[in-house]
């Protein structure tokens, strides 16, 4: 069906539960009175990005007033929005709820763990060990958090399960200057959304923060992608936006008669070969 | 070719924002720096009156006895195209003070003393005026370990501790910072003649290129001999980074206990905020 997203390019404050809390509530307040069907909000949104040894004190677990709050706005819109999760074996995952009409559909955990150059997320966080497609009010769809993007898998598993709308939630910090208009993470993440829209004929929702922590910035730039890699709408570069775009059903029909690599795709022969890819490296 | 090229608007709009935000997160709306009359404070002078407003940023000028008087022109330059605050307190007394307790002091000693006691005085102007002290040191000298440390290296905030030297050329150019300060030759103005690429044996634009290879793309010692960078020029600048790695640290605490500040107690600076 025809939708609007709206895209929350907000700033959190470091370790600043409810003051998020709040931002994210504005945020959902106004996507409910552009019409938007579905916000979403960046990787951590509640909790800010370079917390240390604050996770612990910033998580919260699924039956959290936080969480139940923002359960009960998920009636006027869906929300899909980025916070530490504790589980109650006490491990921290670096998480991401998908919430519709009362109810939480889809919790993703992250997979993938950035713990090189200026990231640590292994040392302070535990890891997903699943991606899963989940059907929403529209239509089927997978959600990552930003590194999980980077792993080919990843998206290729949600696509595979059906999945034709993919939500990637970041807080993805600038860097790599050069004589481009774009830093070198702005310019390799608009490649990645666009090419991996087009790989898997699937839309990309892709929501990044702004502001600063201790001197790294974060560069926005959200974007609404199109089955075919068109970028329809793109947020503010380092700047707070509330960006709407308009998701069109035809579009992802039309791609998918096109271009049908995705009904094509040949799940047995990906299966023998990575199963015997296991085989060999295991001996 | 140079590979320090950098698009400037898109450099200021971050360092400008780098500012503004996290001066803001302390809650505060002003900023206070050492205007030396050379090019590295002057740019932040410009990128902080751009983030914050001129009158929100004062400039302390702050000359010895022996300075060069073309820098504290220089520096008064730079206040007054911009329309920011400042003021002149001469160091010689307090510098000349302690030295005569320690006539024999050579240059390096003297030098370090008038950097920390232009600290002092911007700390003090900072608790005076509720205003974070602007750094202004570059990664060229940052790398090389050539400033003072708790010096001229003290500061809350530094907006171009992670560019060249080559790269403050540029951005100055852009941001509108006078020609003759761009153009003149680099000195630390600790005595009569002193140029730092003089003092430091090469060019800032030769040694740019060679730490961009070795720290920013990793390059080994076998692809820099390749690129071209002689033998004896990369090692004697390995040795400057490697040596000069503790300006770049807080000082070394002893573990005794589980939580140990900054091994096992880790928080953002921004914790908060």
């Amino acid at each position: 069906m025809d939708f609007t997203v709206a895209l929350a390019q907000i700033k959190p404050k470091l370790g600043c539960v409810a003051d998020n809390l709040g931002l994210v509530e504005a945020a959902v307040e106004r996507g409910i009175q552009e019409k938007a069907g579905l916000v979403l909000f960046p990787e951590l949104a509640l909790t800010g990005y370079f917390l240390k040894d604050l996770v612990p004190e910033v998580a919260l677990s699924l039956d959290s007033p936080e969480i139940v709050r923002l359960r009960e706005l998920s009636r006027y819109i869906s929300i899909a929005v980025g916070f530490v999760e504790v589980s109650a074996d006490y491990r921290f995952f670096n998480a991401a709820l998908y919430l519709e009409d009362g109810e939480i559909l889809h919790l993703h955990r992250k997979v993938y763990l950035p713990t090189y150059g200026l990231f640590d997320e292994q040392r302070y966080l535990a890891r997903g060990e699943r991606f899963r497609a989940f059907d929403s009010r529209f239509g089927r769809m997978g959600l990552l958090i930003c590194e999980d993007m980077w792993h080919l898998s990843a998206p290729y598993i949600l696509a595979m399960d059906g999945a034709t709308t993919l939500l990637c939630l970041s807080s993805s910090p600038g860097r790599g200057i050069t004589e481009d208009d774009r830093l070198g993470s702005t310019a390799a993440w608009q490649k990645l959304t666009a090419t991996s829209a087009m790989f898997l004929n699937c839309r990309v929702l892709y929501c990044n923060r702004v502001g600063y922590e201790d001197g790294v910035n974060f560069w926005g730039g959200s974007e609404a992608v199109t089955p075919g890699g068109e970028v329809t709408a793109r947020g503010k570069i380092l700047e707070e936006d509330f960006l709407l775009a308009e998701i069109e059903e035809g579009a992802l029909r039309r791609e998918r008669i096109f271009s049908p690599m995705m009904r094509d795709e040949n799940l047995s022969i990906t299966l023998k070969e990575l199963r015997r890819i296991e085989r060999e490296r295991d001996c | 070719m140079s590979k320090l090229t950098v698009n400037t608007r898109l450099l200021r709009k971050i360092l400008v924002g780098f500012i503004r935000e996290e001066v803001g997160k302390v809650g505060l709306n002003r900023a206070v720096l050492g205007l030396s009359g050379g090019i590295d404070s002057a740019l932040v002078a410009y990128l902080a009156a751009e983030a914050l407003g001129p009158a929100n940023v004062h400039a302390c000028i702050m000359p010895y006895r022996t300075s060069n008087p073309e820098s504290e022109s220089h520096a008064r330059l730079v206040a007054g195209e911009l329309g920011i605050n400042f003021e002149v307190i001469e160091i010689s007394s307090m510098v000349d003070a302690y030295f005569e307790l320690f006539p024999d002091a050579d240059n390096m000693r003297r030098g370090n003393k008038m950097a920390r006691e232009r600290m002092t005085i911007l700390y003090d102007h900072s608790a005076a005026g509720s205003a974070l002290v602007l750094g202004t040191s570059n990664k060229t000298e940052l790398l090389l370990g050539y400033g003072t440390l708790y010096g001229d290296m003290a500061s809350a905030l530094n907006p171009i501790g992670d560019i060249y030297k080559s790269q403050v050329w540029q951005l100055s150019a852009e941001v509108g910072v006078p020609q003759a300060i761009i153009t003149k030759k680099p000195s630390a103005d600790l005595w009569a003649g002193q140029t730092d690429e003089q003092e430091l044996g090469f060019t800032y634009r030769e040694v740019d290129e060679l730490l961009y290879r070795m720290v920013d793309l990793r390059l080994n010692r076998k692809e820099l001999v390749a690129s071209g960078f002689a033998p004896d020029f990369i090692d004697l600048v390995y040795a400057k980074v490697q040596n000069s790695h503790f300006k770049r640290r807080l000082p070394v605490i002893a573990k005794v206990s589980n939580r140990t500040i900054d091994r096992d107690f880790r928080y953002s600076r921004d914790w908060g905020k």
